[in-house]
């Protein structure tokens, strides 16, 4: 901890993001914003069907709608199956869609892209194209799908890169078993165990900014796209292949972009008017509809965790044994990896565990593919391990927060459901004191009676995520001296509204001895930046910030090199230098990557008031303390707490994607779907207690998705309190509080 | 159809399709501020003032705002970084795409009540929806501000 705060002058302050007065005053930098006023609409004729095959479709009609300048369908596009799933390549995700298919998986699924001059036009045309649908039975309920005769790819070109189980004449889109220990042996052995299967449910990410895209053919000859995405470099790659051309032919850029949380991490929208700028010529753009947004895109996937917890005699946690089973949906993308992490990222919090076995399905159905969404699979497993560790405490008549200061993890120890690696940095301990102080958790817990209908109750959780993908992501930043002694900071890894422009240029002033307004920051161009993975797996700050901390190292040793041979010359002086007969570049490209993903960790606990005649429930006060190692920008830092907080509490307590026996969504709309309005939350607290992480830039780890996973358990434990009722399912509605899940 | 009206003070003559909405009209005049965040008057993003009232562009006709004034934050500029900055001192800008609609009523809303209470705040901009900030900071932006503004009045300054 001392070392926090050592001579830190840019670092671990809360310095304003970069972009934020052209934020607040509404300057036109986002996609749609920027995006050429001649761009043609695009927009897609999505399928009314959960499975059909098209029969015959005829576009002679539309396309004789004044200013209709492209239709394309099935027999109009490579036919190449890729995956939207931004990963790096080979992706665990498999390869499994074409642009357009003649089969269609899920209602939305694309029947024919259409673009023209016009909104209206395009409307227009999109109503006069014949389809005939021979429909098809669908598979909907994914406790059904493996192993069903009917096939969500029966394609023969359907092909998984990598080994993770699947087995599309099966439905399977992975599977797998992995363990340590004898498991069975360790819990026969046992004193207590506790099981429960846990379902939470596809949730949608809700960014304000809907998925975009505009593309144009530059002045070379290339594809430009310009597009709101957490990953231009892997958007690069997918589209090549989707589109069958070579990468050498595209530009991906990244302008300003409006919430993300992971949706943003597949290649939603791009091939639309890619493919449309490929075969007009002329620039394109498709801005989803929340409509579309809603009902085809990459929310979280639907899982089943059922977890059995086993402890001794004592309260010590020795044995946990898990089963996920995951809804993949219509399309695989993030299926393989989401599903690992519900155990590895919440095994790993019990520290004495001597055993531990997990077993994994993700299947194929008929609806909506699933994706990236902040937790990316440890907010479900959390939600089950945490749920049953809580139930176990009852059990055992212990206090919930001792049982688990007993348990929890400690810096030094071996984590064999994450990789082996050893814990680095870890203040979990420090985090459960802090909460249970500004909680007052010993006077709480449980629950009190109002004595008008209401009882106040606690509740809490525990979570961890990790930094990075460890032996995978790469990220990179180049940093160079300018005239007049300024720096130019480029880098891969995509701002998304969290602040990464900021604080990475918060990082190279800091190593640079400058203030950040010396450092110039430059976003995504896959032309220019060097290359990252992307914004995705809580990289950014740990891995992208190493780049950027090893880039200006090498460069502080090049400028001294050059004062050493060019003594009396300032800063200034020797950034004048390279304007005029100069042999030295004096600029360095760093690049990064980790042989281990640190978690951070976090303790939430929920005070709620349960009506218990209505069933409604209030979230008086959430209380989330973080390691995260050390803030780069407390500010940004503990927005990104509060945002995911509430975030989990919209998952908790009300969002719910729901689809009927045609596979139709419910939930279509915000009317329908409620996200969290400033009504509905009450006080959220924040506070840090850092531990240092060696492996991390000045001590840092990651923020921002660990802060979404303690919402939902300590909100169950807290209504549990409150009613005796203990919910197995997301959301808990009033109508289960009060009738029964 | 022919249109006339005030957009920030400039007198604006349009042809337009009778079925077009304000959000449109005023993006189609240089109002990029002004975002589509749903299309179910759900999120507020598209709040523009028109005759110094808040109102959603997304559920009015560009026909029926005929000859009255419109105003959006490109309008307002000086007051946006006022406020703004207490939301950028906070961290509360976020992704910035709710920014824009979420300042028009704020800055309504200062117009509209004396000393709100914490209730009545959020209250009032219970219609503006964000994704990333959870609310809180913005709420301190609020209060802080408001801090401000009083300060202000009473010459004692921030």
């Amino acid at each position: 901890m001392d070392r926090v705060n050592e001579n830190l002058n840019t670092v671990n302050q809360p310095i304003y993001k970069k972009d934020a007065m052209a934020l607040v005053t509404g300057q036109p930098v986002y996609t749609d914003d920027i995006a050429p006023s001649e761009c043609l609409i695009v927009k897609v004729l999505r399928s009314p069907h959960a499975h059909a095959l098209i029969h015959t479709i005829s576009t002679e009609a539309a396309k004789k709608v004044p200013g209709i300048a492209c239709i394309l369908t099935y027999e109009d596009v490579p036919h190449k199956r890729f995956t939207m799933a931004g990963q790096t390549y080979p992706e665990p995700s498999p390869y499994d869609r074409y642009i357009l298919d003649r089969r269609l998986r899920f209602v939305g699924d694309a029947v024919a892209i259409v673009a023209g001059k016009n909104e209206k036009a395009v409307d227009k045309a999109l109503k006069k194209i014949k389809v005939t649908y021979e429909v098809l039975e669908p598979v909907l309920d994914f406790h059904k799908s493996k192993d069903n005769p009917i096939l969500v790819h029966p394609e023969e070109d359907w092909v998984a890169l990598c080994d993770v189980g699947a087995d599309n004449k099966r439905n399977l889109c992975c599977q797998g078993t992995e363990g340590s220990g004898d498991l069975d042996a360790v819990m026969a052995e046992c004193e207590y165990v506790v099981e429960g299967t846990y379902h939470t449910k596809a949730c949608q990410q809700a960014m304000m900014e809907t998925f975009r895209t505009y593309t144009e053919m530059d002045a070379y000859g290339r594809l430009k796209v310009t597009s709101s995405t957490q990953i231009p470099f892997h958007v690069r790659r997918i589209l090549s292949t989707a589109l069958d051309i070579p990468k050498s032919r595209i530009r991906v850029c990244k302008p300003r972009i409006g919430g993300g949380f992971g949706a943003k991490q597949s290649v939603v929208t791009e091939v639309f008017p890619a493919i449309v700028t490929l075969k007009t010529g002329k620039p394109a753009k498709m801005i989803y509809t929340r409509y579309e947004s809603q009902i085809c895109s990459s929310p979280r996937h639907e899982m089943e965790v059922t977890v059995r917890v086993g402890a001794d005699k004592n309260g010590i946690i020795q044995a946990i044994d898990m089963y996920t089973l995951s809804n993949a949906g219509a399309y695989g993308e993030h299926a393989p990896t989401t599903i690992t992490l519900t155990s590895c990222k919440s095994i790993p919090l019990y520290g004495k565990a001597r055993a531990y076995r997990f077993t994994y399905e993700a299947v194929y159905t008929n609806t909506m593919g699933a994706g990236a969404y902040r937790g990316y699979g440890a907010t479900q497993g959390i939600f089950a391990v945490e749920s049953a560790v809580n139930e176990l405490a009852v059990k055992m008549n212990m206090d919930p927060v001792r049982l688990r200061e007993i348990n929890m993890v400690q810096e030094g120890q071996v984590m064999p459901a994450y990789y082996g690696e050893i814990c680095g940095s870890c203040a979990l301990d420090r985090c459960m004191a802090k909460a249970r102080e500004m909680m007052d958790w010993d006077a709480k817990y449980p629950a009190r009676d109002m004595g008008n209908g209401k009882v106040r109750a606690v509740g809490v959780a525990m979570a961890m995520q990790g930094s990075s993908i460890s032996n995978v992501d790469v990220a990179s930043a180049t940093i160079k001296l300018n005239d007049n002694g300024f720096y130019s900071l480029s880098i891969g890894a995509s701002d998304m509204g969290t602040g990464c422009d900021t604080i990475l240029a918060q990082m190279a002033a800091e190593e640079l001895r400058c203030p950040v307004e010396e450092i110039a920051v430059h976003g995504v161009d896959t032309d220019i930046s060097p290359y990252d993975s992307g914004s995705y797996a809580s990289s950014t700050t740990y891995l992208t910030g190493r780049a950027v901390v090893k880039a200006c190292r090498e460069l502080k040793e090049k400028i001294d090199q050059y004062s050493r041979e060019h003594p009396g010359l300032t800063l200034k002086e020797i950034g004048n230098e390279c304007m005029c007969n100069n042999n030295i570049a004096l600029e360095v490209t760093a690049t990064n990557s980790s042989p281990v993903s640190p978690p951070p960790f976090m303790v939430g606990m929920a005070e709620v008031e349960v009506d218990t005649e209505t069933g409604s429930v209030e979230v008086l006060d959430f209380v989330g303390v973080v390691d995260c190692g050390t803030p780069i920008n407390p500010n940004l830092a503990r927005v990104q707490a509060e945002g995911g907080i509430v975030q989990g509490i919209g998952m908790a307590l009300y969002e719910n994607i729901q689809f009927n026996g045609k596979g139709q969504m419910l939930n279509n709309s915000f009317m329908q779907y409620k996200i969290p309005s400033r009504q509905d939350i009450g006080k959220i607290r924040v506070e840090f207690e850092s531990s240092y992480e060696p492996q991390g830039p000045f001590g840092a780890k990651s923020i921002g998705e660990i802060v979404i996973n303690t919402s939902s358990p300590a909100i169950a434990h807290a209504i549990y309190n409150a009613t005796g009722k203990r919910f197995h399912e997301l959301p808990i509605t009033p109508e289960k509080i009060v009738m029964g899940e | 159809m022919l249109v006339k009206m005030w957009i920030n003070g400039e007198a604006i003559r349009d042809h337009i399709d009778p079925d077009m909405l304000l959000l449109d009209f005023v993006r189609r005049h240089g109002c990029a501020s002004v975002k589509r965040g749903c299309e179910t008057s759900n999120c507020g993003l598209c709040t523009v003032m028109l005759e110094g009232k808040p109102i959603l562009s997304c559920s009015m006709l560009a026909a029926r705002a005929e000859g009255m004034h419109v105003m959006t934050l490109e309008g307002i500029q000086e007051e946006a970084r006022e406020f703004g900055s207490f939301m950028a001192g906070q961290g509360a800008d976020q992704c910035g795409f709710c920014n824009p609609g979420f300042i028009m009523n704020v800055l309504a809303m200062i117009r509209e009540l004396t000393d709100p209470t914490e209730e009545e705040i959020k209250e009032y901009l219970e219609g503006n929806l964000c994704r990333c900030s959870g609310f809180v900071s913005q709420l301190r932006s609020i209060m802080e501000y408001l801090k401000y503004k009083k300060g202000e009045q009473d010459g004692s300054g921030k």
